[in-house]
């Protein structure tokens, strides 16, 4: 039971981890709560249903599985990030010198548009995730594991590890730490903010995108709203590790996926989503920086 | 354009895409000639005289149900309820500067507790009404304790969830609050003896209150707690500096608030005589966010606007009911972007 | 004395701001405390604010220890200070500004104003009044009705000034109120301060306009990397070689 409940823990923490390092990478850079990234992650999970359901029709699935999932991965990711980049152009950047409360309530707006795009696009009911990969089931003592929440804890590990070496080696990384230090430093040092942003939008947005097509395979449906509620607990989860810091997301994810799970099974599944929120205040209450996040002190 | 075209469509197919491109083009070429005739009439004309004004609107507000029918008093008297709530939220949002998402649970507060004082305890209307008042007066005050701790959008994400854990304990709780399926059968205010449920008497009471609350609302606005309110708004350390206790003005913000929350919910309850948790989700939070933010946020004049065109036009446009939501998303960026003000007034800024 | 302040240290991490720095401020002068950028001086207004803790001193106004009191309680006691980046409330008008700086000196709550009774009525009719004789006292009274975000750089920094003389302290610190004006306004800004004083306040100044300085300071300090190098007269300052080595030698400053 005990174990079963970690493991499960695990697969749900590793996609708010995933969904988390958007979040903390957009805070880091512009102090900007966005809003609107759940429901990147939601389109995500419905683009992997449509293309899949393309390819499915167009007969590719049948002629060969592993080529038409590896297409719509990279579709998905794709659009996704052009999807997250063209919200940062077209509802952030024009505010970007405004009052700070500003931009957060155009990014609820972004939430509200797509959420009801999809839904008016899409329909209000549930859709289904085409069954084509084959699960198997693992059993091990009385635990079950299938083979979908092995492929999610394995492929959130390999592309946090995958972003964290992004960031400490490459020069676009670089930039991006210098940006989320200090903005004006890092432009005269010849840093094209713009671009940096832009970066941030995309893979934060593509990441979203990979967790939004684990969760429709894991969970077998997808829905319009979906997005809010993750987007909360992911959000939670980057404050949690400390907004802002990287490690501290992906490890805020595991963490809350754990509480969740754990009391889900030992407390009341009724307020599983609830346990969410209340972790979230308490930690802003004792710890306002989270449990890796670099105290940044109250401004004067 | 184009992009966003190419966007949609693995959403809308091909075709869907096409359409989108030429409607965007459309869209955007009238939003181009109505900003170049708007640009130059932008000034708002503000009355001078408050008080002729609010004498002219009094008429036709008493004339109203004499001469819509049924079913636009009805909607007014939702509009009515919508502004009391969102004169509350803007004491916290408008004239503290402190973004409260959660705001719809000081209104399920207030229908709840209203519910359950009258079909539960037997309570009448107006007995239960100061108990749920002060009630939701001291849950915002209690909710102000982790609030004052917290900067601009840390303080939006948790009362956003505390809006979502009140929300989930009335769904949950079932042997108190039956649930998903709400309390029925809420019996409407008694005066004198007489029931009184008829659609005209709650326009008349729920005109009342929201008379009560512009004029209390608008008269705190111009006084010295208001005054402190705002310099918090505009500057938390400079008003710390000027003597303002801080604290102890945004205590007073949220439960003032709440306040008038409680009481919008309480006359909810009493009005549909039925209430369920389904009527306080965070989009209604946002809602009403909306309705400030649209007339103009921290003026009272702009807040009733907002509401009034937040609740009518979508009644007015039915056909266009499935696109409300959209729209209003689309609408509060655009707000942001072009107009933060609102459509009424000057006078919102926050620290930056 | 109207001020003392023994072995005040302010460390950020383990940054020392100001370091150990004790002064003596007697009643009805201007003292002026000048150093490089850097020095801590804004700090020091922190900490004699209440708006930063201090880590370790203790501050003496008026013979009573405020360092452990929060900012609205020091400025309800008695000192007033403008910032050196402009903080008025931008979309509040000019009178209203002024009217918040009465705010420790009145007391009507939220009932009294929703009744609207009497006395809240004479208690607003005196704190408008009184905020006009601040704007008029300094100079914008003409602005009352204009938004302050709307105001001129330098009448902004007036407005600040006459903001915090409404909350009718007995000690009103500036910070760098000369910065980015004019030498037409400077001088009205000397003109000022002087009236202030013969009002019988006390005033501190951070400045960097040696002109400023040397022209109405009764008394100067010097900090340099949070420490106190020097203090007296603006004649001893000028020739006291720690400070033309620390200070004045290494900027053109006269």
């Amino acid at each position: 039971m005990f174990l079963q409940q970690i493991i499960n823990g695990l697969t749900v923490g590793g996609v708010y981890a995933l969904i988390a390092l958007g979040y903390t990478m957009v805070y880091g850079i512009l102090e900007l709560i966005n809003f609107a990234h759940g429901e990147i992650y939601m389109i995500g999970a419905y683009l992997g249903i449509i293309f899949l359901g393309i390819f499915t029709t167009a007969g590719l699935t049948q002629y060969s599985l592993p080529l038409s999932l590896f297409l719509t991965v990279v579709l998905s990711v794709l659009f996704c990030s052009a999807y997250g980049f063209t919200v940062e152009k077209l509802a952030y950047k024009p505010l970007r010198n405004a009052p700070r409360l500003n931009p957060l309530i155009s990014a609820i707006g972004v939430s509200i548009f797509l959420q009801n795009y999809v839904m008016l696009t899409q329909g209000a009911t549930d859709k289904v995730f085409p069954h084509v990969l084959p699960v198997t089931t693992i059993e091990f003592s009385g635990i079950t594991m299938t083979s979908l929440q092995i492929i999610i804890i394995v492929v959130s590990l390999l592309l946090m590890a995958g972003l964290h070496l992004f960031i400490m080696k490459t020069r676009t990384g670089k930039a991006m730490r210098a940006v989320a230090q200090d903005k004006v430093m890092a432009s005269l040092l010849g840093i094209d903010i713009d671009r940096i942003i832009s970066v941030t939008f995309i893979i934060g947005s593509g990441l979203a995108a990979v967790a939004g097509l684990m969760v429709a395979m894991y969970y077998g449906l997808v829905n319009y709203s979906i997005g809010y509620i993750a987007g909360i607990k992911a959000f939670t989860a980057a404050v949690l590790g400390g907004i802002g810091s990287v490690p501290g997301a992906m490890i805020g994810g595991f963490v809350l996926g754990l509480i969740e799970s754990l009391g889900a099974g030992y407390l009341s599944s009724e307020y599983k989503d609830a346990y969410a929120f209340i972790v979230l205040i308490l930690i802003l209450m004792v710890k306002p920086t989270g449990l890796l996040g670099k105290s940044e002190g109250h401004k004067p | 354009m184009l992009w966003c075209a190419l966007l949609s469509m693995p959403f809308m197919g091909i075709k869907g895409g096409a359409y989108l491109f030429v409607g965007l083009c459309v869209t955007y070429s009238v939003f181009i000639l109505l900003t170049h005739t708007f640009g130059k009439i932008r000034k708002p004309v503000i009355p001078a005289n408050t008080t002729l004004l609010t004498v002219l609107l009094i008429i036709p507000a008493v004339a109203f149900p004499l001469l819509a029918g049924d079913y636009y008093t009805d909607v007014a008297v939702l509009a009515g309820i919508y502004i009391i709530l969102a004169l509350g939220v803007n004491v916290v949002i408008g004239f503290s500067g402190l973004l409260h998402l959660g705001f719809a649970a000081f209104y399920g507060l207030g229908a709840y507790s209203n519910a359950l004082l009258t079909t539960v305890f037997g309570l009448g209307f107006w007995s239960a009404l100061p108990l749920t008042l002060v009630l939701t007066s001291i849950a915002g005050f209690l909710l102000a304790f982790p609030a004052l701790r917290l900067r601009g959008d840390y303080l939006a994400i948790v009362t956003l969830g505390f809006g979502e854990i009140i929300r989930l304990v009335l769904n949950n709780w079932d042997s108190v609050t039956r649930g998903p399926n709400g309390i029925s059968n809420i019996p409407a205010p008694f005066i004198a003896g007489f029931e009184l449920g008829g659609l005209i008497f709650y326009y008349y009471l729920v005109s009342g209150f929201v008379f009560i609350a512009a004029f209390v609302v608008k008269r705190v606005h111009r006084s010295r707690t208001g005054r402190a309110w705002l310099a918090i708004r505009e500057d938390e350390t400079a008003a710390e500096a000027m003597g303002i206790n801080t604290r102890k003005y945004k205590f007073m913000a949220l439960s003032f608030g709440a306040f008038w929350a409680g009481l919008a919910g309480a006359l909810f309850a009493s009005k549909m005589h039925f209430v369920s948790p389904e009527s306080f989700t965070f989009m209604e939070s946002v809602f009403i966010v909306c309705m400030i933010i649209l007339g103009g946020i921290a003026s009272v004049p702009g807040v009733i606007f907002g509401s009034l065109i937040l609740v009518f036009l979508p009644e007015v446009l039915r056909e266009f009911q499935l696109y409300r939501m959209l729209a209003l998303g689309a609408g509060l960026v655009l707000m942001m972007i072009f107009r933060p003000e609102g459509l009424v007034k000057k006078g919102y800024k926050h620290d930056s | 004395m109207i001020l003392e302040v023994r072995d005040l240290t302010k460390t950020f991490g383990g940054l020392k701001a100001i370091e150990e720095v004790s002064f003596r401020v007697r009643h009805g002068i201007i003292l002026s405390i000048i150093g490089p950028n850097g020095a801590g001086k804004t700090t020091l207004f922190n900490c004699l604010t209440g708006i930063l803790p201090p880590t370790k001193g203790r501050i003496l106004f008026e013979n009573e220890d405020i360092s452990k009191k929060k900012a609205y309680e020091i400025s309800a006691g008695g000192i007033a200070r403008t910032f050196q980046n402009i903080r008025v409330f931008g979309s509040m008008s000019v009178l209203e500004n002024v009217m918040i700086g009465q705010h420790s000196r009145s007391r009507e709550g939220l009932f009294t104003a929703i009744l609207g009774t009497g006395r809240f009525i004479r208690e607003e009719d005196e704190i408008r009044s009184k905020a006009l004789e601040y704007l008029e006292f300094a100079g914008i009274r003409d602005y009352a009705d204009t938004l302050a975000e709307n105001l001129p750089y330098g009448d902004r920094k007036r407005l600040e000034i006459a903001r915090a003389l409404a909350a009718e302290p007995r000690l009103l610190l500036l910070d760098e109120p000369a910065a980015g004006m004019n030498p037409q306004e400077t001088l009205e800004l000397m003109d000022l301060i002087n009236r202030i004083r013969e009002w019988g306040k006390t005033v501190i100044i951070i400045e960097h306009d040696m002109k400023v300085v040397m022209g109405i300071s009764d008394w100067i300090i010097v900090l340099d990397h949070g420490v106190k190098i020097a203090e007296g007269t603006p004649g001893e300052i000028q020739n006291n070689p720690y400070v033309i080595e620390a200070y004045l030698g290494k900027e053109e400053v006269f």
